[in-house]
C-alpha cells in the first residue's frame, strides 16, 4: 500500500512539475527575448510571447514533407520534450529534492542532455530537405565538441565529492548537499571558476543560440534541423527548447550555486520549499541571461569549424586545466 | 547512404533561392557540395524581371524620369541620374550649375544610406543582430534628411530632366550640417564595431577572396572592384556633374591602413570608408554651392516639345552606391525613346559571386552573397521563356539571333 502511495505521489508530482517546468521554460524564453530587444535597442516582445507564439503553433495542422520518413519525422519532437522533462524531474529545485532523485545520478543527466539534440539530427535527417541534412550534421558535430568541456566538468565536480569521502559522488542530491565551494582551498576555487566559465560557453551550445546555431542558422539554413517542421511539431520543440533553457540553468544552480534562502531566515515548511524555488528560479534567470542573452546578442555566428577549434581546443584545455587545478588542490589539501 | 555510394564525400547539391532567408531579392543558387565546402557554384539571376523598359518605350521622357525612380528599392536617384544624363546629351541640355551640385548632395545622401543599409544586411548574415539594429538606426539619420531635402524616403523624384524639382535652401543648411557632423563623430565608432570586432573579422577575413585580375577581368565596378584593388570609380575616371569640380579619389582598403586582400572585410572597409567620404562630398557641395536656377526649362511642355525633336543617342553614366550605374537612350525624333536600356551595376559584379564563392565553407555563402551588395530588381531585364518554360540563352544563341536579325535589317 505505501508504495502504491509513493508511486501515486510521484506521478502526481512529475506531472504538476512537468506542467510547470514547461510553463518556466517559456517565461525563460520570453525574458530571453526581451532582454536581447533591450540591449539591441528595440522594445521587444511582451514577455508571454512564447505562450502566444506557443498556442499559434498548436493550432495548425503539421505539414509533413513528401520525401520525409514520417514516423522518425514525427517521433523526433515528442522524443525530445520527453527527454528535456524527464532531466527536469532530477534536478533538485531549490530545497525540493528532486522527485527522481533515487533513480539516477549526474552521469544519467548528461546523457538525458544529449537525447534533445539527438532527436533533433534524427529529425533532421528524416526530413529529407537539403538544409536539414546539413544541419542536422552541424549539430551531430557540435554534439561532439561540447561534450568534452562538459564530461571535465561533471568529472571534476564528483572527483570532489568522492576525495571529500561524500556517499554517493555522481547523485546530484549529495552535491546540492554538499555545496563544492566549501570543499576547496584557493586553488581549487580559481579551477571552480575556470569550469563555470567553461559551463557558461557549453550552454548556448547546448541551447544552439548564436555564436553556436550554426545547426539552425538562419541565414544559412533557414532554420537548419528545423526547417521542415511546422505546427504542432514544431510547437513541441519550442517547449522542449524553453524546458532545456530551464535545465541548463537548473543544471548550473545545482552544481554551482546550490545555496538556498530558507535556512538563512530559518524558514520552514511550503514556505521555504516556495520561497527556495522563486529563488531557484531567479538563480536560473541570472545565470540564463548571463551565459545566453548577453553572448547571443554580443557575438556573430560561428563556422561549424569554429565551434569544433572553440570547444576541442580552447574550452577543452580550459575544462581540463581548471579539472587538474581542482584535483592538484585537494590532493595537496591531503598532504598538508 | 546505404546503397553503396562510391565515395564517403559524395558531392550532394544544395539549392538557396530563389527564396531564402540569406538572400534579400530573389535570386537562384546551385551549389555542389563536399561535407561543408562548396565544390561548385551556379546561379541564376532574371527571377524579378518586371518588364520596366518596355513600359518606358511607351512613354515619353519626363514619365520615364519618374518610372527610374522605380527601378531600384535603395537608389532612388542613381537610375533617374543616368537616365537623365543620357536624355540631356541627346536633347543638348546644360544643366544649371545649382542643380548639379543638388544633384550631387542627394547621390552622396543616398550612398550614405545604401552603405549602411548594407553593413546592417552584412551583420545580419553574420547571425549579428545587434550590429544590424544599430547600423538601420544609424541609417535612418540619413533617411530624415533625404526626406527633408526631397519629401521622400524612398522614391525622391527629385530629378527632371535638365536640373532637379526641389531646391535646397541656405535655411535647410544647418540641419544637413547637423546630420553630418553625427555622421563624423560616428564614424570612428562604426569602424570600430565592425573592424575591431573578433566575431566579425575571423568570419570576414580571407573569406570570398576575389583577386586583382579576377576583379578586372569580370569587369566589376564600384566598391567590389575596389576592394579587391581596382582603383575604378565614375566620379573621378569619367567627372560628370559637380564632381569635376571636387577633390576625390577612389577609395582602396589601403585607406584603413592593411593590404589588399579583396575578401569580404576589405568590401566592408571601402564601404564604411566610403560614407565618410560622402559626409566630406556633401560639405564641400554644400558651402560651394553656386546661385543660379534649379531647372534649365521649368515649363514641362516646352521641355517635352525638346526632347521630342531630338534626335541621337547617348550613354547616361552614375557611379551608384554599388558601382557604375549605365542608361543607353536612343531617340528618333518621337515622344516616347527608340530604345532605353538600364544596366545596373550589379550586373557587373554577379559574376564575381563564381570565383568567390568555390571553395568556401556553406556558412559563409551568405555573407559573400551579400558582399557584392546585389541588387536584382535593378538587374534582371530579361527573363527567357520558352513554351512554359524557363530557358537559357547562352552566347551562341545570342550570336545566332544577331546573325538573323542583321539578315532581316539588310534584306529589307
Amino acid at each position: 500500500m505505501l508504495s502504491m502511495d509513493i508511486l501515486l505521489v510521484t506521478i502526481l508530482a512529475a506531472i504538476g512539475l512537468s506542467i510547470i517546468g514547461i510553463a518556466l521554460g517559456l517565461i525563460l524564453l520570453g525574458i530571453d527575448r526581451r532582454i536581447s530587444a533591450r540591449m539591441q535597442a528595440r522594445i521587444g516582445p511582451p514577455l508571454r510571447q512564447p505562450f502566444i507564439d506557443l498556442k499559434k503553433l498548436l493550432s495548425k495542422e503539421n505539414v509533413i514533407p513528401e520525401n520525409a520518413i514520417p514516423s522518425l519525422f514525427n517521433a523526433a519532437p515528442i522524443v525530445a520534450l520527453a527527454s528535456s522533462i524527464v532531466v527536469l524531474l532530477y534536478l533538485p529545485i531549490g530545497s525540493m529534492m528532486p522527485i527522481l532523485g533515487g533513480y539516477g545520478d549526474l552521469i544519467l543527466v548528461m546523457y538525458l542532455l544529449a537525447v534533445p539534440a539527438l532527436a533533433m539530427v534524427a529529425g533532421g535527417f528524416a526530413s529529407g530537405s537539403p538544409y536539414a541534412t546539413v544541419g542536422a550534421q552541424r549539430e551531430m558535430v557540435s554534439m561532439i565538441a561540447y561534450e568534452l568541456p562538459l564530461a571535465s566538468i561533471v568529472i571534476a565536480v564528483a572527483w570532489l565529492l568522492y576525495s571529500s569521502g561524500v556517499a554517493d559522488p555522481f547523485a546530484l542530491t549529495s552535491i546540492v548537499a554538499n555545496p563544492i565551494w566549501s570543499l576547496v582551498g584557493p586553488l581549487g576555487v580559481v579551477g571552480l571558476i575556470i569550469l563555470l566559465l567553461t559551463f557558461a560557453w557549453v550552454s548556448p551550445a547546448e541551447l544552439s543560440k548564436i555564436p553556436f546555431d550554426t545547426p539552425e542558422a538562419e541565414t544559412e539554413l533557414a532554420g537548419g534541423v528545423l526547417v521542415e517542421y511546422s505546427g504542432k511539431n514544431l510547437g513541441l520543440f519550442t517547449v522542449a527548447q524553453g524546458v532545456k533553457t530551464l535545465v541548463m540553468g537548473g543544471l548550473a544552480v545545482a552544481i554551482f550555486f546550490p545555496w538556498n534562502l530558507s535556512p538563512l531566515f530559518g524558514l520552514t515548511g511550503y514556505v521555504a520549499l516556495t520561497v527556495d524555488a522563486a529563488f531557484f528560479f531567479a538563480k536560473v534567470i541570472l545565470l540564463m541571461i548571463l551565459s545566453v542573452t548577453v553572448i547571443r546578442t554580443g557575438l556573430a555566428r560561428f563556422r561549424i569549424t569554429h565551434v569544433v577549434t572553440l570547444f576541442w581546443v580552447w574550452l577543452g584545455v580550459a575544462g581540463l586545466f581548471g579539472l587538474s587545478l581542482v584535483i592538484l588542490d585537494s590532493v595537496l589539501r591531503g598532504w598538508f | 547512404m546505404s546503397e553503396g555510394t562510391p565515395t564517403k564525400k559524395a558531392p550532394y547539391v544544395v539549392p538557396i533561392g530563389p527564396i531564402h532567408p540569406a538572400l534579400k531579392e530573389p535570386v537562384q543558387f546551385l551549389f555542389d557540395m563536399e561535407g561543408e565546402v562548396v565544390k561548385k557554384a551556379d546561379f541564376a539571376p532574371g527571377q524579378a524581371h518586371r518588364g520596366i523598359e518596355w513600359m518606358g518605350m511607351r512613354r515619353n521622357p519626363i514619365q520615364i524620369i519618374h518610372m527610374t525612380d522605380r527601378i531600384c528599392g535603395i537608389c532612388g536617384v542613381t537610375h533617374s541620374f543616368a537616365f537623365a544624363r543620357a536624355i540631356e546629351q541627346i536633347v543638348d541640355i546644360e544643366v544649371p550649375a545649382h542643380a548639379e551640385y543638388i544633384r550631387v548632395i542627394i547621390a552622396e545622401f543616398e550612398r550614405i544610406q545604401s552603405h549602411l543599409l548594407w553593413a546592417g544586411v552584412a551583420a545580419h548574415e553574420l547571425g549579428f543582430d545587434t550590429l544590424f539594429y544599430l547600423a538601420w538606426r544609424v541609417r535612418e539619420e540619413a533617411m530624415d534628411v533625404i526626406e527633408y531635402i526631397t519629401g521622400n524616403r524612398v522614391n525622391y523624384g527629385l530629378i527632371q530632366v535638365g536640373g532637379v524639382r526641389r531646391d535646397i535652401t541656405p535655411e535647410q543648411h544647418p540641419t544637413i550640417q547637423k546630420c553630418l557632423d553625427g555622421y563624423r563623430d560616428l564614424l570612428g565608432k562604426m569602424l570600430n564595431l565592425f573592424l575591431k570586432d573578433t566575431t566579425i573579422a575571423i568570419r570576414c577575413k580571407d573569406c570570398g577572396l576575389l583577386s586583382f585580375e579576377e576583379a578586372r577581368n569580370l569587369c566589376t565596378v564600384g566598391p567590389t572592384a575596389r576592394a579587391s584593388g581596382v582603383p575604378k570609380d565614375v566620379r573621378v575616371d569619367y567627372p560628370y556633374s559637380a564632381y569635376g569640380d571636387l577633390d576625390i579619389s577612389p577609395i582602396l582598403p589601403t585607406a584603413y591602413g592593411g593590404d589588399i586582400n579583396g575578401d569580404v572585410y576589405d568590401r566592408i572597409v571601402v564601404r564604411l570608408l566610403e560614407v565618410a567620404q560622402s559626409v566630406e562630398i556633401i560639405e564641400t557641395c554644400l558651402k560651394e554651392m553656386p546661385e543660379g536656377p534649379i531647372l534649365w526649362e521649368p515649363k514641362l511642355p516646352k521641355l517635352l516639345s525638346a526632347c521630342k525633336k531630338a534626335q541621337g543617342e547617348a550613354v547616361g553614366r552614375h557611379e551608384a552606391p554599388r558601382g557604375e550605374c549605365l542608361h543607353y537612350v536612343a531617340m528618333d525624333g518621337h515622344e516616347a525613346p527608340a530604345m532605353w536600356k538600364v544596366k545596373a551595376s550589379s550586373y557587373s559584379n554577379l559574376h564575381s559571386w563564381i570565383p568567390m564563392l568555390e571553395g568556401e565553407q556553406l556558412a559563409d555563402v551568405p555573407i559573400i552573397v551579400a558582399s557584392i551588395d546585389p541588387c536584382l530588381s535593378c538587374t534582371d531585364r530579361v527573363a527567357v521563356i520558352r513554351g512554359a518554360k524557363r530557358d537559357l540563352m547562352t552566347k551562341e544563341d545570342l550570336h545566332q539571333l544577331s546573325v538573323e536579325k542583321t539578315r532581316r535589317i539588310q534584306g529589307c
